[in-house]
């Protein structure tokens, strides 16, 4: 499973999972999409991503705000995150994101923002969980 | 917390007493039968510790969870001690709701309905994948976030009185648009004269009950008239300005010691917090210019079908999320606060300036949408609210079902279908979407405006129901 919503009342919540961190970071993005456009996007466009944080959260936060970005201002459906890697040190992020533009497809919501709301990145035994609520 | 915990004080207004780090009280003002999240009275004691908090920290009869602040929560700071807080305004600064009066009735309409729909679906776009045929370069965008609605009316999308009769006349005059990033700017300038999707929406209404003819007179309204009501924000713009300064005040601040990290904060008096306000107020000016365009494309349309008698006029336009600064007495003093109202509208009684001179023997015309396919209300503003809720009132009905639940247990389909059953025409790119919006999500309208009806924040002068629904 990459990732599942949750109840919450006014806004969505979703956790996403992964073996590694970056693969839950991969995952998400493919949450926030998935709540933005359930069509499956074709992969006409490429968009480099280049994000930092303070700490993992604040990169995160970043990394999908700078999606939300993308939907905003270059009408940017994401199809998939390639090579997707994380300095943990320095909190840094970059990888690569494949997607479409957004008038060839259904889109039945818009996210207003990521928001710190309940967040958390942790590892559990060996995998990492995410959880998100965006403000809708 | 939980809402036996509340000590009631009279009818319909319960408190929770100082407790821990909170600085004032909690107020909250609902009746027993309706739902409260346990994690909005949470949040009503989170924002009570805030620094600089005065009388108590307030939710409304709407309340539900939002992040930092609820949903229908008020909050006014000192403006000497006082700090001013970005998650007290919301992300989606100044989601705003605009009525339009019209000339034409129920029949009008009933006559064209399809016709309706489509040609106001066509002309309004709602956004992603939808974009706006209006463009305009950075420079020009800085001169709207500066005029707000004021600078589309001067270039020729509508007629002063859209902007007099709006509050803040539809242009918040601390608005500096070199507070508001490049990034910001880039998110919003294609979305100019769009609805959005989520809980935004344009609604053809007719009013079908007025309870208070005589201040129904002065608000130009009548059994069986048409209005229009436009419920958007401030887009992608306005979510950015909010993200951006949230992270700017982390970095300053920190969040040590506060209950939340959503309830990032600057003092007032500090550079940041002037700064934020100045680009809040430019922000909102998006929003007043958002709906400006789409009034004019309103009255085109509805101009185009009905011929060139058709008359559509600003009844009023109202904030929903936002900050100001604004007098009240405090403790037998006068005193001059930062108001946070989120999910929440002010609420003035009669006499005052700031309302436009037609209605100011009756009151600030309050404006309530309801959810899809229910009614929505026009109120009347009450001194009342000044003394107990910093001149506050409800913006709406309150959601009490998850948007994942929805889309797990409602289709969208069989909402249209039902709407269209009670005589309502939808015009929607997503039946998803939709579902997330169905009437049964929210607490019930009805309820809700009887409450601050009975507590006298505001009173009733009409209801009025859709005949057609664009959501994006």
């Amino acid at each position: 499973m990459r990732f599942k919503f949750f109840p919450h009342t006014a806004d969505i919540k979703f956790r996403s999972y992964g073996e590694t961190l970056e693969e839950a970071f991969e995952n998400s993005a493919y949450a926030l999409f998935s709540s933005i456009c359930e069509d499956k996007v074709k992969e006409k466009k490429n968009v480099k991503i280049s994000v930092s944080g303070n700490d993992l959260s604040s990169l995160l936060y970043n990394f999908l705000e700078e999606l939300l970005f993308l939907v905003d201002s270059k009408d940017f459906l994401l199809s998939k995150i390639k090579g997707l890697k994380i300095n943990k040190k320095s909190f840094k992020l970059n990888c690569e994101a494949t997607g479409d533009s957004g008038k060839n497809y259904e889109v039945y919501s818009h996210i207003k923002a990521v928001t710190y709301n309940e967040m958390f990145i942790r590892k559990v035994k060996d995998k990492w969980i995410i959880q998100i609520v965006l403000d809708v | 917390m939980d809402k036996n915990d509340l000590k009631k004080i009279k009818k319909n207004i319960y408190e929770f007493p100082k407790s821990g780090k909170m600085r004032v009280p909690g107020r909250i003002f609902i009746s027993e039968d309706l739902f409260v999240d346990d994690k909005a009275l949470d949040q009503v004691k989170n924002v009570a510790q805030l620094p600089g908090i005065l009388k108590y920290s307030i939710g409304l009869t709407d309340m539900h969870v939002g992040y930092g602040f609820p949903i229908g929560g008020v909050a006014a700071f000192d403006i000497k001690k006082g700090i001013i807080c970005p998650g007290g305004i919301g992300y989606d600064i100044n989601c705003s709701v605009r009525l339009l009066k019209t000339n034409l009735t129920k029949e009008d309409i009933l006559k064209k309905q399809k016709e309706v729909v489509e040609g106001l679906y066509r002309k309004i776009p709602s956004g992603v994948g939808r974009g706006s045929p209006f463009q305009i370069n950075y420079k020009e965008l800085d001169s709207l976030l500066k005029g707000g609605a004021k600078y589309m009316v001067e270039k020729g999308y509508g007629i002063k009185r859209d902007y007099l009769y709006s509050e803040e006349e539809g242009c918040m005059k601390d608005a500096d648009p070199s507070k508001v990033s490049k990034k910001a700017k880039m998110r919003g300038i294609g979305q100019i004269g769009t609805i959005g999707a989520g809980n935004h929406f344009l609604e053809v209404q007719f009013v079908e009950k007025v309870f208070d003819k005589k201040i129904a007179k002065d608000f130009g309204l009548k059994v069986g008239q048409v209005v229009v009501m436009i419920h958007c924000g401030s887009r992608g713009l306005g979510h950015q300005v909010a993200s951006d300064y949230i992270k700017l005040m982390e970095e300053k601040y920190g969040y040590d010691g506060l209950p939340d990290r959503e309830l990032i904060n600057a003092p007032i008096k500090s550079k940041l917090g002037k700064d934020y306000f100045e680009a809040m107020s430019a922000t909102a000016n998006f929003a007043f210019a958002n709906k400006q365009l789409i009034t004019h494309w309103v009255r085109e349309e509805l101009t185009n079908l009905y011929g060139n008698n058709t008359k559509v006029e600003v009844l009023y336009d109202v904030c929903h999320n936002i900050a100001k600064i604004e007098e009240y007495t405090v403790d037998g003093k006068k005193v001059k606060v930062c108001v946070h109202r989120k999910g929440a509208t002010r609420s003035y009684g009669k006499g005052r300036k700031e309302i436009p001179k037609e209605y100011r023997n009756s009151g600030q015309p309050v404006l309530i949408p309801g959810s899809m396919g229910t009614a929505s209300y026009v109120l009347v503003g009450q001194k009342k609210s000044e003394e107990i809720t910093f001149g506050s009132t409800v913006h709406g009905a309150g959601r009490v079902m998850s948007r994942s639940l929805a889309m797990k247990n409602i289709s969208g389909s069989k909402i249209k279908k039902d709407l269209e059953g009670l005589g309502i025409k939808v015009g929607s790119g997503s039946e998803k979407g939709l579902a997330q919006e169905a009437p049964e999500v929210y607490k019930d309208i009805d309820e809700v405006v009887k409450i601050v009806d009975e507590l006298g924040i505001s009173k009733k002068v009409a209801r009025m129901k859709p005949l057609v629904v664009i959501k994006g």
